[in-house]
């Protein structure tokens, strides 16, 4: 009996579990999926709980009802991998595998700047990339009665990059639904040179911060957040004052794959960009949010990801070549607010364009271009989430690799 | 939208980032820090090898990855590299400012 072991039980290891078990002999090998949590947070409702639109029964549910029969699911906290012999070590037992995927994620850790995690962490200076902080924000929300709103971004690469811009459009619209959008003063502050760095994106979604009346602050390469004066401020000395910061700190791998010796600067374990194998262990497969290859970090990438490499380890076990495959493939809808939405669809190699994208149900869906068809998307992606996307059922029209169809080049 | 620099002769992008890294040399290098107006010492291209490297293992560029690289403090980068040090030193070492998805 061999043994191909998961590491983590998010969105990409629960995937490749399903995909998985239905490929592999039952008698030949054996699945073990390890987490540290019993819950399976549905991350895109993170946006959505600070504003009231979701609660919090609809972004978490037990993990182990995702996990298929004839997958053993230990709920244990990961301690070390040793890739050089084939083993893992967990809080209080080692496993032996002879194939390895890594899907340990990646989290924000907002004690790489000064003073973030400091006294009024969560009190006016919120994340919401964790539950536990987007819970905090709705009821700091609920009540709050204005000023000077700054939402963040410390620095790239950071998961589902387009949220922080979401996160400042919803709030724009919320603000206004309580009738004190004039109570509150939003600012949007980011490291990068623009709040779109994409040409065509720049070109055709300008408009719409101004349209939103959110103040822009760019270049801002964010030193320390001093809690005594509540501002930012910048390594070239400037300075963004709040009343209630909303950050994206940085976002890293998991302290295990330090731990293990296994990533770079940011915990992010080297991979190839096509097969998905990792670099330095062929025997090792990095997946989801865990690897270092330049496409977004995002559920729809994990899931392109997911199709490329249940091929790639079944021909790996037949020790034949791997396929060359994975684009960068990602589709991602992103809020603006209104109860309207733009849909996305790109890889390494192509930016976002503006066009049409073939969608069941709905109907061909504007990229690039706000509608209220998008904002159902983004709604419904949660329920395909929940029901099709983790259970590895493949989404109809959506191919692992992208599409030029529709889309105008 | 991509323009031939006659002088240079390499591809750029409106903003002026190479758009072919195997187009770079350090002569393309010293024009494009003379349209910053920045005079290079050995110490610039010092940190612009490493910036290079660090992309090449597809490492991603911030001001916070600096800091902790050890190779220089941020003080001293802004001192090289005056007004927005990334997006300045990328153009130079020819490799793309670092960007979000859309
Ligand atoms: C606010 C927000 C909005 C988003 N919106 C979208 C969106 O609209 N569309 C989209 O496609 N994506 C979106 N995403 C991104 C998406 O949620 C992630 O890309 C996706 O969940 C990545 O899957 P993963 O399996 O790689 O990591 P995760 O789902 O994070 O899973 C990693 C798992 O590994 C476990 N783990 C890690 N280390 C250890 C250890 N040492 N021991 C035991 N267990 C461990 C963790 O407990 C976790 O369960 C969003 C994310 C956020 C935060």
């Amino acid at each position: 009996m061999k043994n191909l072991l998961i590491l983590g039980a998010g969105t990409a290891g629960t995937m490749m579990a399903n995909q998985l078990r239905s490929k592999l002999k039952k008698d030949q090998w054996k699945i073990t999926i390890v987490d540290q949590y019993k819950t399976h947070y549905y991350q895109p409702g993170f946006l959505f709980l600070p504003f009231d639109i979701y609660t919090e029964d609809q972004v978490k549910k037990v993990g182990k009802k995702f996990i298929p029969k004839g997958v053993n699911y230990v709920q244990k906290k990961i301690d070390r991998i040793f890739p050089e012999e084939n083993k893992v070590k967990l809080e209080d037992e080692t496993i032996n595998y002879d194939i390895l995927i890594i899907a340990t994620g990646s989290k924000i850790a907002p004690e790489e700047v000064e003073g973030m995690k400091g006294k009024n962490w969560h009190k006016n200076v919120f994340d919401f990339y964790t539950y536990e902080g987007a819970l905090a924000l709705r009821n700091k929300l609920r009540d709050w009665q204005g000023g000077k709103m700054v939402v963040h971004l410390t620095e790239m690469p950071i998961k589902c990059p387009v949220a922080p811009l979401e996160f400042a459009f919803l709030a724009d619209s919320y603000f206004k639904e309580k009738g004190m959008r004039d109570k509150v003063e939003l600012t949007y502050v980011t490291p990068l040179s623009g709040a779109f760095t994409k040409e065509k994106s720049a070109a055709t979604l300008g408009y719409l911060l101004e349209e939103k009346n959110i103040n822009l602050e760019i270049d801002f390469a964010i030193e320390s957040v001093d809690n005594e004066n509540n501002k930012i401020i910048d390594y070239g000395g400037k300075e963004v004052e709040y009343d209630l910061l909303v950050t994206i700190p940085t976002n890293m791998g998991d302290e295990v794959i330090e731990r293990s010796g296994m990533g770079d600067d940011l915990n992010f374990v080297p991979t190839d960009h096509h097969t998905l194998q990792s670099k330095d262990h062929e025997n090792v497969f990095v997946i989801g949010d865990a690897t270092n290859v330049p496409a977004s970090k995002a559920g729809s990438v994990a899931h392109f990801q997911s199709e490329t490499l249940t091929d790639n380890i079944l021909l790996f076990i037949d020790g034949k070549p791997l396929k060359e495959e994975f684009d960068g493939h990602a589709n991602c809808f992103i809020e603006t607010g209104n109860k309207k939405a733009l849909l996305i669809d790109f890889n390494y190699k192509q930016e976002p364009v503006e066009g049409t994208f073939p969608f069941s149900v709905i109907g061909p869906l504007k990229l690039l271009k706000e509608s209220v068809f998008n904002h159902w998307g983004k709604l419904a992606f949660r329920w395909i989430y929940w029901n099709m996307l983790l259970k590895g059922i493949p989404i109809p029209f959506v191919g692992r690799n992208m599409s030029t169809k529709g889309k105008k080049l | 939208m991509e323009t031939q620099e006659n002088a240079l002769k390499v591809d750029r992008n409106q903003e002026g980032y190479l758009t072919d890294f195997s187009q770079w040399n350090k002569d393309v290098g010293e024009q494009i820090a003379q349209e910053e107006g920045i005079e290079m010492t050995p110490r610039h291209w010092e940190v612009i090898n490493w910036i290079q490297e660090q992309v090449k293992a597809d490492k991603a560029l911030s001001i916070r990855g600096i800091k902790k690289s050890g190779v220089l403090d941020i003080k001293e980068f802004y001192a090289l590299f005056p007004g927005g040090p990334l997006k300045i030193s990328t153009k130079i070492a020819g490799v793309p400012k670092p960007k979000s998805c859309i």
